[in-house]
This record gives C-alpha cells, sequence and structure tokens, in this order.
C-alpha cells in the first residue's frame, strides 16, 4: 500500500483578471506516493513550475487543493511547511558560509547550535563538500554550488523536496554526474524528490514515475518505460524521444495504411471500425530487411552508435528506422535503394489527438 | 580602419595633457590650503615658516571646539534618522514590480537634489520661523530635521542600487527554508543591504557635515556649525586658522572614506 506525499486535488491557478487573465493550471489532479523520485516534464510555459510553486507554498491555488499526506496546506506559508526546494538559480546567501547556508533551516526553526552543527557536517559528508564549509558560495565551482544546494534543502529533513531545473545551468558531462548523485541521494535518504525538467532524457534516467504536461495540464503519468513506449498521445510521443506517426483506416486486423498494406496495432479495441487514426512507432522498432512493407531509401545520417536510415514509402510517407551502426559505420544502404521493413510486434500504437 | 578595436578615449590626442590638468586644478587648491594650514605667519597668503600653531589655537578656541560638537551632534542625527528613512523608502520602492506612480515618487524622494539648495533654505526658514513663535523652541532639532530632510535622496541612491542588485529569489529560498518574514528581513535582507545602507549613511554624514547655505537660514542665534562658524570668520581678518580647521574636516573625510573602502573590501 503506497501513502500519498503530496496530493493536488482539481489545482487551478490564474494570473491577472479579466481579459489578461492567464490560467496556468488547469485543475490539475495528481497523487504523488511517499519516496518516490517523481518528475514533472513538459515545455517551457506548461504549468510544470506553477504547480511546484503551490506545493512549494510561494504561490496559493485560484481554486483546488494541495495536500501534503493528508492536511491541506493550500493557504499555509512557505516556512510553516516541511518542503524545501532547490532552485533553479540555487538562490545560495552569499553572505553566508557554504556551512552557515547548509544549516539556515534548522537554525530558523530555533533548532540547538550543537545540534545544527552536526547535521552540517553529515550533509557535508553527503554532498562531499566537507574541504569547503567555511567558503563562500561565490568561491565555489557550478557543480559545487549545487551541491549545496541540496544540501542546504535536504538538512532540515523535509517530507517533499522540490527541484526545480536544477541540473539546467551545468554543462553535459557534470549534468550526467549530478544525475546519478541525485539518484543516489534520492535513494540514501529516502525522502519523496518532486523534479521539474524540460529535459526527456533526465527524466526517463531519473525518474521513478514522470507527469508529462502541456498547457497547463497533466496529459500522461507513468513510469519512464511505459510513457516511453506507450504515449497517450501525438505530443507525449513527439516530445519524449523521436517518433513515427503514420495514419490509417481501423479494419479488422489491424489498420490499413494509405499504401494499402494493413499492419497489427497493440492497442486498437477502442477505436472504430473505419475510422481514421494516426500511429506511433519509435524508430528503433523499425526493421529493414525481410518484412512486409517495402519503401526506398531517401537518407542515412551517421550519428556514431546508430544510423538512422529515412524510408519513403510509396504514398511519400517518411518513416525513420534506427539502427546500431556496424563496425565498419557502414550499413550498406544507399540512397534509391528499394527495401523491405517491418515493425516490431506490439511497437505499433494509436495515439489520441 | 581596424574593425575590432573598439573607440578608446586614452588614445586621443592631449588625453595625457587634459587628464594631467584636471587633476592639477582639482588637487593644486586643496594642497595649498593644506601647506598653508602649517603657516607661522597671520596671513593666509604670505608664508612665514612651519608651525601648527593654527591647529593648538583653533583647538583651544572655544567657539571651534563647540561648533564641531554641534556639527557632529546634528551630521550623526540626521545620518541616522536620513538613512532609516531612505532604508523604509528603498524597501518600498525596489521590492516589486513596476507600479503606477513609480517616478513621481522617485522624484519626491530625490526633490533636495533638483530643487536648488537656496529655495529649500528660505521655505525652511519661513516655516521654522513660524513655529519657533509659536512653541518658543529653539533647539537644535529645527537644524537635525533639516538635514535629515536633504540627506535622504543621499542615503537612499546607494541603498537603492544595492537593493535593485539583489536576487529577490534569496528571499524567497529564506521563506522556503523556513524563516519567518523578520527572520528574513533580519537574516538575509538586511545583511545583504548593509553595504549600501553604509554607503548612504556616510555619504549623508559627509553632507550634512558639509553644509553651509540651509544651515545658515535655519539656525537660531549661537548655533554655528564649523561651515558656518568659518563662513563668519571670512568676514573679519582671515586667519590660517580656517585652514586648519578645513584640513582636519578633510583628514576626517578621507579617514571615513577609506574605512568604508577597507571595509567594502573585506565584504566580497
Amino acid at each position: 500500500m503506497t501513502e500519498a506525499a503530496v496530493e493536488a486535488r482539481s489545482a487551478r491557478k490564474e494570473y491577472g483578471a479579466g481579459d489578461k487573465k492567464v490560467r496556468a493550471l488547469n485543475d490539475v489532479s495528481l497523487v504523488i506516493n511517499k519516496g518516490e523520485f517523481f518528475t514533472l516534464l513538459g515545455p517551457s510555459g506548461c504549468g510544470k513550475t506553477t504547480l511546484l510553486r503551490l506545493i512549494a507554498g510561494f504561490e496559493s491555488p485560484t481554486s483546488g487543493m494541495i495536500l501534503l499526506g493528508a492536511r491541506d496546506i493550500s493557504t499555509m506559508a512557505p516556512y510553516d511547511r516541511p518542503v524545501n526546494t532547490v532552485f533553479q538559480s540555487y538562490a545560495l546567501f552569499p553572505h553566508l558560509s557554504v556551512a552557515d547556508n547548509i544549516g539556515f533551516g534548522l537554525a530558523m526553526q530555533g533548532t540547538p547550535k550543537a545540534q545544527v552543527d552536526a547535521r552540517v557536517a553529515e550533509m557535508l559528508a553527503l554532498v562531499k563538500l566537507e574541504a569547503f564549509s567555511e567558503r563562500r558560495p561565490q568561491q565555489l565551482s557550478g557543480g559545487q554550488q549545487q551541491r549545496v544546494a541540496l544540501a542546504r534543502a535536504l538538512a532540515p529533513e523535509p517530507e517533499v523536496l522540490l527541484l526545480d531545473e536544477p541540473l539546467s545551468a551545468l554543462d553535459l558531462k557534470l549534468r550526467k554526474e549530478m544525475q546519478l548523485e541525485l539518484k543516489r541521494l534520492q535513494s540514501e535518504t529516502g525522502i519523496t524528490f518532486v523534479f521539474v525538467t524540460h529535459d526527456q532524457e533526465e527524466a526517463l534516467t531519473m525518474s521513478d514515475r514522470i507527469g508529462v504536461m502541456r498547457d497547463g495540464s497533466i496529459l500522461q503519468i507513468g513510469g519512464p518505460r511505459e510513457i516511453y513506449n506507450k504515449p497517450v498521445n501525438r505530443f507525449v510521443a513527439d516530445f519524449i524521444g523521436e517518433t513515427n506517426v503514420l495514419t490509417g483506416t481501423v479494419e479488422t486486423g489491424g489498420v490499413r495504411l494509405p499504401t494499402g498494406d494493413v499492419i497489427a496495432v497493440d492497442n486498437l479495441d477502442a477505436a472504430a471500425q473505419g475510422s481514421k487514426v494516426s500511429l506511433a512507432v519509435r524508430p528503433e522498432q523499425v526493421r529493414i530487411g525481410d518484412g512486409a512493407l517495402s519503401a526506398r531509401v531517401a537518407e542515412t545520417v551517421y550519428f556514431g552508435t546508430d544510423t538512422h536510415c529515412h524510408l519513403r514509402m510509396s504514398d511519400d510517407t517518411e518513416v525513420v528506422a534506427r539502427m546500431q551502426s556496424p563496425p565498419s559505420g557502414d550499413t550498406g544502404l544507399h540512397e534509391g535503394q528499394q527495401v523491405s521493413f517491418d515493425f516490431v510486434p506490439g511497437a505499433v500504437r494509436v495515439l489520441e489527438d | 580602419m581596424a574593425r575590432n578595436k573598439s573607440f578608446s578615449v586614452t588614445t586621443l590626442p592631449g588625453f595625457t595633457a587634459i587628464a594631467l590638468t584636471t587633476f592639477v586644478l582639482l588637487y593644486a587648491p586643496i594642497v595649498t590650503m593644506v601647506i598653508y594650514s602649517f603657516n607661522d605667519s597671520e596671513s593666509v597668503a604670505l608664508w612665514g615658516g612651519f608651525s601648527i600653531r593654527w591647529y593648538v589655537e583653533a583647538w583651544d578656541n572655544t567657539q571651534v571646539q563647540q561648533a564641531t560638537v554641534r556639527s557632529l551632534v546634528i551630521a550623526v542625527s540626521a545620518a541616522f534618522i536620513s538613512t532609516t528613512v531612505a532604508t523604509m523608502a528603498a524597501l518600498g520602492t525596489t521590492r516589486r514590480g513596476r507600479f503606477k506612480g513609480q517616478t513621481l515618487i522617485y522624484v519626491m524622494i530625490n526633490q533636495p537634489l533638483m530643487v536648488p539648495e537656496i529655495v529649500t533654505a528660505v521655505a525652511l526658514l519661513i516655516f521654522f520661523a513660524s513655529i519657533k513663535v509659536a512653541t518658543g523652541y529653539t533647539g537644535l532639532a529645527y537644524l537635525i530635521l533639516a538635514h535629515s530632510a536633504f540627506c535622504v535622496p543621499f542615503a537612499y541612491l546607494p541603498i537603492r542600487a544595492r537593493l535593485e542588485g539583489m536576487d529577490l529569489a534569496l528571499e524567497t529560498a529564506a521563506a522556503d527554508l523556513y524563516a519567518r518574514p523578520w527572520q528574513t528581513f533580519r537574516h538575509v535582507t538586511l545583511p545583504l543591504m548593509m553595504p549600501g545602507i553604509a554607503a548612504g549613511a556616510m555619504l549623508a554624514f559627509v553632507i550634512s557635515l558639509d553644509d553651509v547655505i540651509i544651515t545658515e537660514f535655519v539656525k537660531s542665534a549661537g548655533q554655528d556649525t564649523l561651515p558656518t562658524y568659518m563662513l563668519g570668520q571670512l568676514r573679519r581678518a582671515v586667519t590660517p586658522e580656517v585652514n586648519a580647521i578645513s584640513t582636519a574636516l578633510l583628514a576626517l573625510t578621507v579617514l571615513l572614506l577609506t574605512a568604508f573602502f577597507i571595509l567594502n573590501r573585506k565584504r566580497d
């Protein structure tokens, strides 16, 4: 039985008034479980940061409710909520040492100094910054500042840790390191993490579950594999990884493509006979050679580990196939060549629009 | 023309000559004044040998002593009051987005910088005169109030500049870390404003210490400050005592600014 750490019930947030009213969050309902690494994923302006600010208490919902455990915290001030935030800009206090930054939350709660010091030492060890306790934040590198921000937010042992695109300011290599580091911290502390990002790869690598957002609404919630392999609609399919979108008409036993071929589709139950549907299939689920479908090679693009082969079917629909590059780097496919191909069974899915 | 070379004023012909002339014009009179404060003769223009007799005389002069104490009391009070007011004004005008009437409020706060001082002086003279008549009170409070008022913009500008450069996320972060609003102010906002407040207070102190026009108009009988005392001396025979007092004032100002500079350097 999983317990809810945070819950949003029809949470709505509107800014401005009258004609200029903007709805940033559109009656979002969501349950985040205790001890979970939950990611809110979406493009900028999708409402993910607004939802985070509602949980932190920097904003209060226009209507609806935010619950922490079983408590309604919708109107509770941020300093009364056992929730801490890692800010995108880190927001470390420049006039305080690293140790005082980390101890700030506990000191404000009136924790005795000896206890604060012990906890700070523990946190410094956790983020491996023992040698830097007396430095000022501005004397640290971006990655180190990031760790201080994490330690500062974790020190008061919040029920929920909110992370607002904390890795976006780091370079690629450091970002990869910090992704693993975050995952480690989360499993070591067992604290519920709510992570906001627009980076789908980041979301897939770190999360237990992902909520994909767009225009103030949550489109799909699920584990990384589910979100990637079973996107509910075209937006989710497109936003998370690359995808081929095909159209066709539903028939018994599959979907008839404009080329006349009929292909098997996994989740066809709901779709009515004769109706038009959109289909999604990932490039790595397209297999060239010995298939029932045929196409002409339009282009091959070399990516190092992978090669993308753009196939054009007789009705001009383009399908991208991703294959692992052979040791020679040459796939043996060349422009204009006629090939036959197929989709891996179970890989083609109907999309909602 | 080399396209990647940006315009630099230092490469213009005559730059060095102009710069040097400017510095000479700025500092030669001050240097002369300082040198002649050690003049042994009665004249401010004729050199009569080295001596510190005018410093001793100024030090022993009860009028100078009283004027100095008065100047310091007024300057310290005015600096304190104006900095407090300016801090609140800066907090009120910067901790939010642009609002209606913002420019008007800026102009109103900075009024003493724009209205000719003599106008303020006359206005205060008339205003305070009626209060003096009504209440019979003729103490230093009028001067302290007047100085506090015209010192506000000098204190306000550095504090506002400091606040505008401050990341608002820091206060959000403090609130997130269990700091109640007053704790946030005490532990985050105020310490971060401090360099601005110190700069503002120092500026206000120096401006008040230096004021002649408004003081001359507002002061009651026997309320000379150091600058108005010196102005009074000029009407009689001028002795190098004036040089000595000026040099002492200069030394005080330089000392204050140096202290401020060192403090600020340490902080960052």
